[in-house]
């Protein structure tokens, strides 16, 4: 997880900064010293640790600095250019800078550029490249020019891949882009021209790269305030000139889109950027951090005293103009966990409405169906293939969302119907935008219900609770008992409160206005059927699993005997009508839970409701019970252990509840009684098991042919 | 293909002995069994789990401990109080040796194999060093108040646990003293009236010891402070036996209730080093007490009074799809018990004790496929033989003719003669067997009944010659100079002249019989062979082996026939090869010379050498008639494998005459119902 440290500044007196800030802070030959240079004619050498300057000199009045002072590794001493042709080099323990080592070359220097392990190369306006020995042997030989005249060199970077030195420059010339990648060893320099693609108006403020592998990735900070990413071959592929590369877009909305020089970038690792500019066009500026890969912002730092737009980069150190102070912030970028990654992203919305939550599909992050309903959020991430594509057309989802904005529910229902119809590689997030983007909608306007819509995105088996937890909400405050059994069949991830709040509508909700509403009836008609059936039987005494209602009763209890009649009823008859019955068979007993985390929320239940739910779960227990193989009728039928479950779940929660209603006393009593008749059926099985196995034994010996035959064997 | 009738014999009323011990030795990846009658037997796992070696029990030997020391020594200890090496190559006990403490519970090698350590009756437990040819008494340890029913090894071997009678004990092995009792909670299922019983120990090279006894708990201890870790209650019955990997990260443990509990160290969360031991995974393979375990690096192995052997494969530690990563439940010995004269229709059952002689019965009925005919003469026992002394028959056999019986104990070969008078039998034992006739592993009668063959452990083949009433040695081939591998499997060729036999790991030797000499011997193959048979008139030699292949070697010519050489290029179809029981009998049909009749536990096949080989596509099995299709279709889908499946577990198949096949089978549950009855649970209600 990238993380900014506490900021420290660098005693600054020495230093001129002017408007336009530093002319540039490069690494030295030690770790922990940095060489400063400023605009106008000073170098000073700082260790950071310390916080304070360790040298510094000047070139005298009248001269000015004009390329930043670097170290050369190789000898560990400095090397600055002053008046764009006199090369400068000297020691630590030089005071003097007059007095020491001066070289004027015939052309003018654009910047020289040190890393560790080379030598320095130095960059001429013209772009000609030269090692400093070879330049130092024969400082007055000729320097060609490279690029064509009018053209600028804007940005350079010096890398070394697989011990190859690679500079690559940018230049401009009429706002066009050109980059430059000169291989040093083998002095090969390939030419591309840089293409804005389709975001024309923009104009490329700031520009940072990294080595990915084959490739160089080049980062460009638009006046639009996207970044774009052009990957540069190092090796290029082919010997015709002028290339053309086409930069894809990385980030969108980083900073406010202010043609200012006060923004920058620079690449930290191959994961993260630092960004330095204001995020908004109000606001002040900022120092953020972005993760590329999951396109979120890690940290951001507010500067209020304004910078001068320039960032550089060494080791962990950030080195920014704060106000007027060299400021040092160190960054450190640990091993990230992806509840990190998704972290910091701060929404600028307001206040009133709650935010949607956006679907990143890590698998399929080149999907360009992102897209949020709300275009003002300004931090939309995406991220594009880096393949040169044509001008994309607009995504069906993103069609369909900017319908779902203002669409009717007809034309909505429509455009979404076509949508499913065809398959795209980002089908699961774009699921899940149209879903919120309807949502966000339903909360908007209290008369759109797109039921349908929402039915059908349900059924495409993608969704979960936790992707739309919004949807059973408005289902509940709708009671959409039709959507809620759809919910709970499908949604592997309910919450057991939200499992609740689905019973109770369930339980509670008037007979008539179910009467009405559409639901899945699966296997509760093979019910009524034997119900008419058990009625009819019910007089020729059928025994039941061991066990006969009606005989029980007159037997173990004269006093209820009283009416037989009753008892029978509430045995044998449905408490709920054949709908209820649906939606708490199919739906509530499926469900999965957790005893300890449902027992709280049953508690809630009114009485009324645990009555009902409970005579209905005693039905259920005594259809089971009828036959042989303990289960009931139709597909999927909830087993005997999930509805004891249920009822123990029930009592336990509202035990003193139950003993004080009346209505539920005799279904205690039925209850009790029943489950101690089956007690004893148990026990009773258990003690002649024996003869069983003996009569089983029996049986098999009527079976077996024998100890001895003879048979007939034909093989094929 | 072919009508039969077929004799189903289901009175062979043998029980297996159930398995006491089991020891696994890693380093030969070998199984040592041992059974109620002390009979010992060696599977090899790595040639598909063959039973490759036995030792004949004893009445007197109960085996209550059995483990290898030295590498690939194999020492059992007893109830009758003697220790007891096992000679693996001549398949004979090397020595016994009286430990002096009365009836052994149990023993155990040290980690360097080098020293025996064993726990008796009363109280002692005494040190043996290894010498290279016997065993020596060191020292006693500090005698205990009761017997010492489990013993275990640090690591280290610095010190010991032995589990006792309400206690577990550690010594120091130096001084020979107790340094710690643990007391083990007498509760049982609330009642604390029982004595508990320490069934076994396990100790850990970090100093933990895990303990298991007959209240059904395990116990982790700490032994450097003598303290109770932690108690998993994991029956309601004993638990009798603990395993623990060489690694030290899982362990397993049998219980009365025939469960099989498996545990492992186990990260408390992931990524972090703690780790503790949890109970992962219960398998219910037995129905009886589960006597014993062991723990190969790759599997669980259990055995228990139900006599079935269990190998249950770890899926995590299997690597490829072969015959490691299947299920082995081993119930029958894989050598025959059973031999059938086919002039008389006799059979001659074994049992460990005596030998039962059956004469089948026979209808003159004819039927279609499946058919029970009508039995006009019901089978007839005519004979019970019982053995003189304490010894367990080793092999037995009837000649062809009928009138001659022979087997075998560990120290006296027995002939009897048996003379038929209309219903009547007369036995007639021959005495004065000769002196170098002491023991044998395999008789076998030549078909004309004249001549005897006697594999004797000591690697030598006997000839003898059968007279009337009385019998003559005719020679001896000595074993191959230098080895004293004993021969387990003989094959003579119908016409008399030649003779087969081989041995556990080397190849096969043809003898000429006419000239008395070593005619050839068939190339050493890696895997042992399970059954042995010369065919009439051709003389071809067909060798099943362990991993399921069959050969047919050419004796006249001294190499594999074409027909081999053809099986061996296609190879057998891969359903052939994964069938789990070996092939145990071979036959031939006297009218039919293309076919080859063989079978194991669950299968009886003729392969039909005219017929194209199948490839993995065809079915090797078909089991229902082809339906009236054109011979073009029977031809194009038939294949030389002929498989019947109906009778299982199929003991012993032969061929009586052309038409007649005499099945004999054990089924599974006339077993267990003569087992006593195992621990009751609840079935209703649970």
């Amino acid at each position: 997880m990238a993380a900014l440290g506490e900021e420290f500044t660098l005693s600054a007196e020495a230093l001129f900064a002017g408007p336009d800030g530093l002319l540039g802070v490069e690494p030295s030959d030690k770790t922990d010293h940095f060489l400063v240079t400023d605009r106008s004619r000073t170098v000073v050498l700082y260790k950071v640790s310390d916080q304070k300057p360790l040298g510094s000199w000047s070139v005298k009045q009248g001269q000015i600095i004009t390329c930043p002072a670097v170290c050369n590794y190789q000898t560990g001493e400095h090397i600055v250019v002053h008046d764009n042709k006199v090369l400068r080099i000297w020691n630590n323990e030089d005071v003097n800078l007059d007095k020491v080592f001066k070289a004027t070359l015939s052309a003018e220097v654009h910047k020289i550029h040190s890393i560790q392990g080379t030598e320095p190369l130095v960059l001429f306006e013209g772009g000609a490249v030269r090692g400093l020995e070879a330049l130092l042997a024969e400082p007055q030989q000729k320097i060609e020019k490279v690029i064509c005249d009018g053209e600028v060199i804007k940005w350079t970077k010096f890398f070394v891949v697989f011990r190859h030195p690679v500079l690559v420059f940018i230049t401009e010339k009429d706002g066009n882009h050109y980059a430059y990648v000169q291989m040093f060893n083998s002095r090969n320099l390939s030419k591309y021209s840089l293409l804005l693609g389709q975001e024309e108006k923009s104009v490329t403020l700031n520009f940072t790269a990294y080595v990915d592998r084959k490739f160089i990735s080049l980062m460009s900070l638009s006046s639009d305030g996207c970044i774009y990413e052009t990957l540069i071959p190092i090796y290029p592929g082919d010997t015709e000139k002028n290339q053309r590369l086409v930069r894809s877009l990385l980030l969108k909305a980083v900073v406010s889109g202010i043609t200012r020089n006060g923004v920058t970038l620079t690449a930290l690792d191959q994961d993260h950027v630092a960004v330095l500019g204001p995020p908004l066009p109000s606001s002040k500026e900022c120092l953020s951090i972005w993760n590329i890969k999951f396109q979120t912002l890690q940290t951001s730092k507010e500067l209020p005293q304004g910078t001068s737009g320039q960032l550089w980069f060494y080791g962990e150190n950030l080195f920014m103009l704060h106000g007027k102070c060299l400021t040092v912030v160190p960054y450190k970028c640990g091993s990230s966990s992806l509840a990190g990654a998704l972290g910091k992203l701060k929404h600028t919305q307001d206040t009133g409405t709650q935010t949607m939550p956006h679907f990143v599909n890590w698998e399929m992050s080149q999907g360009c169906g992102l897209g949020s309903p709300n275009s003002e959020q300004p931090r939309i991430l995406r991220r594009k293939k880096t393949e040169i594509s044509l001008q994309p057309e607009v995504p069906a989802s993103e069609q369909l969302l900017s319908t779902i904005k203002s669409g009717s529910e007809k034309h909505i229902e429509v455009e979404l119907r076509k949508f499913l119809a065809k398959w795209t590689p980002d089908f699961h997030t774009a699921i899940g935008d149209i879903l919120t983007g309807l949502l966000g909608r339903c909360k908007a306007e209290p008369s759109f219900y797109p039921q349908n819509c929402l039915m059908q995105l349900i059924q495409t088996h993608v969704l979960s609770y936790s992707l739309c937890p919004g949807l059973m909400d408005t289902a509940l405050e709708k009671t959409d008992v039709q959507m809620l059994q759809l919910c709970l069949q499908q949604f592997p991830d309910i919450p057991e409160s939200v499992t609740c709040a689905c019973l109770k509508t369930f339980l509670s909700i008037g007979d008539d206005s179910l009467q009405g509403i559409n639901i899945n009836m699966e296997s509760i008609f093979d019910y009524s059927n034997t119900e008419q059936d058990e009625k009819m039987e019910e007089q020729s005494e059928i025994l039941r699993n061991g066990f006969n209602a009606e005989k029980n009763y007159s037997n173990h209890n004269r006093d209820l005997s009283k009416k037989p009649q009753d008892s029978t009823e509430e045995t044998s008859s449905c408490p709920v009508i054949p709908k209820r019955a649906a939606l708490l068979r199919n739906a509530i007993l499926h469900s999965a839970y957790s005893e300890t985390f449902l027992l709280p929320h049953l508690k809630d239940l009114p009485a009324q409701d645990i009555t009902l739910f409970l005579q209905y779960l005693y039905f259920l227990y005594l259809k089971c019970s009828e036959n042989a193989t303990m289960t009931l009728p139709g597909i999927h039928p909830p087993t005997l252990s999930q509805i004891m479950d249920w009822i123990c779940l029930l009592l336990d929660a509202n035990f003193t509840v139950v003993l004080m209603i009346p209505e539920a006393k005799r279904l205690l009593i039925n209850l009790y009684k029943f489950v101690k008749s089956q007690i004893s059926v148990y026990s009773e099985l258990n003690k002649i098991e024996v003869s069983f196995r003996e009569i089983q034994k029996l049986n098999q010996e009527k079976n077996n042919t024998g100890l001895y035959s003879i048979e007939v064997l034909e093989l094929f | 293909m072919g009508e039969f009738k077929v004799h189903r014999v289901r009175f062979f009323n043998y029980v297996p002995p159930g398995i006491r011990c089991v020891a696994y030795n890693n380093q030969s990846n070998r199984l040592a069994v041992s059974r109620t009658d002390g009979t010992v037997e060696i599977y090899n796992l790595s040639a598909n789990y063959f039973q490759e070696k036995f030792f004949p029990g004893h009445e007197s030997r109960a085996t209550e401990a059995l483990c290898w020391a030295e590498g690939q020594r194999l020492f059992s200890a007893g109830l009758n109080g003697e220790i007891l090496e096992y000679d693996l190559q001549a398949l004979n006990i090397k020595y016994a040796m009286d430990a002096f403490g009365g009836p052994i519970w149990s023993m155990i090698a040290s980690p360097s194999g080098s020293q025996l350590l064993v726990g008796c009756e009363d109280g002692s437990v005494k040190l043996f060093q290894i010498t290279p040819d016997k065993i020596q008494f060191e020292r006693n340890f500090d005698p205990q108040k009761s017997r010492v029913l489990s013993l275990s090894w640090h690591p280290s071997g610095t010190h010991i646990a032995a589990g006792s009678i309400d206690y577990i004990s550690v010594f120091d092995v130096k001084s020979g003293s107790a340094i710690h009792k643990m007391i083990v909670d007498r509760q049982y299922m609330g009642v604390s009236k029982r004595k508990c019983i320490v069934w076994g120990v396990a100790f850990l090279s970090d100093g933990t010891v895990i303990s298991v006894d007959s209240a059904g708990k395990v116990q982790f201890w700490d032994s450097a402070t003598g303290t109770l870790v932690k108690s998993h209650l994991i029956a309601n019955a004993d638990v009798q036996s603990i395993a623990v990997a060489d690694q030290e990260d899982s362990f397993v443990v049998g219980t009365a209730e025939g469960t099989v509990f498996h545990f492992q160290l186990v990260s408390v969360t992931s990524n972090s080093t703690e780790k503790q031991w949890v109970r992962t995974k219960p398998f219910q393979h037995h129905t009886h007490d589960v006597r014993t375990v062991a723990h190969s690096p790759t599997a669980l192995i259990s055995g228990g009074t139900d006599t079935h052997l269990v190998i249950r494969p770890l899926m995590e530690k299997v690597e490829v799809k072969n015959y490691d990563a299947a299920l082995r439940k081993i119930t029958f010995p894989h050598r025959r018990l059973i031999s059938c004269s086919r002039k008389r229709q006799l059979l001659l059952f074994q049992f460990a004790h005596h030998l039962e002689l059956w004469r089948l019965g026979s209808t003159a009925a004819t039927g279609k496929n499946g058919d029970i005919l009508p039995l006009s003469k019901n089978a007839d026992h005519l004979l019970h033989l019982k053995t003189k002394g304490p010894e367990n028959i080793i092999c037995s056999s009837i000649s062809p003719c009928g009138s001659w019986i022979a087997y075998s104990t560990a120290s006296r070969v027995f002939l009897y003669r048996l003379n038929y008078e209309h219903d009547n039998i007369s036995l007639q034992r021959i005495s004065k067997m000769p002196a170098f006739l002491r023991s044998a592993l395999q008789i076998l009668f030549s078909e004309d009944s004249t001549k005897l063959f006697v594999a004797s452990n000591q690697g030598s083949l006997h000839i003898i010659r059968l007279l009337e009433g009385s019998f003559k040695h005719l020679h001896t081939f000595q074993p191959q100079s230098g080895t004293v591998e004993a021969m387990c499997l003989l094959a003579v060729s119908p016409d008399g002249n030649w003779l087969a036999a081989s041995g556990t790991s080397a190849g096969v030797h043809v003898y000429n019989v006419k000239h008395l000499k070593l005619h050839c011997t068939v190339p050493a193959y890696n895997f042992p062979v399970t059954a042995l048979a010369i065919a009439p008139n051709t003389n071809n030699l067909v060798i099943a082996h362990s991993d399921q292949q069959v050969f047919e070697y050419s004796i006249p010519d001294k190499q594999y026939t074409e027909w081999s050489r053809n099986v061996q290029k296609q190879g057998f179809h891969h359903l052939w090869l994964q069938r789990d029981t070996p092939i145990t009998h071979i036959s031939f049909h006297p009218k039919r010379p293309m076919h080859i009749l063989l079978h194991d536990a669950y299968m009886f096949c003729i392969i039909d050498k005219s017929l194209p080989l199948p490839n993995d596509k065809t079915v090797l099995y078909n089991p229902l008639p082809p339906t009236n299709e054109s011979d073009v279709f029977r031809r194009r889908t038939g294949h030389a494998f002929k498989i019947s499946k109906i009778y299982k577990p199929l003991l012993f198949m032969d061929l009586l005459d052309e038409g007649t096949l005499v099945a004999v089978e054990r089924p599974l549950d006339d077993i267990i119902a003569q087992l006593p009855p195992p621990i009751k649970k609840k079935k209703f209600g649970t």
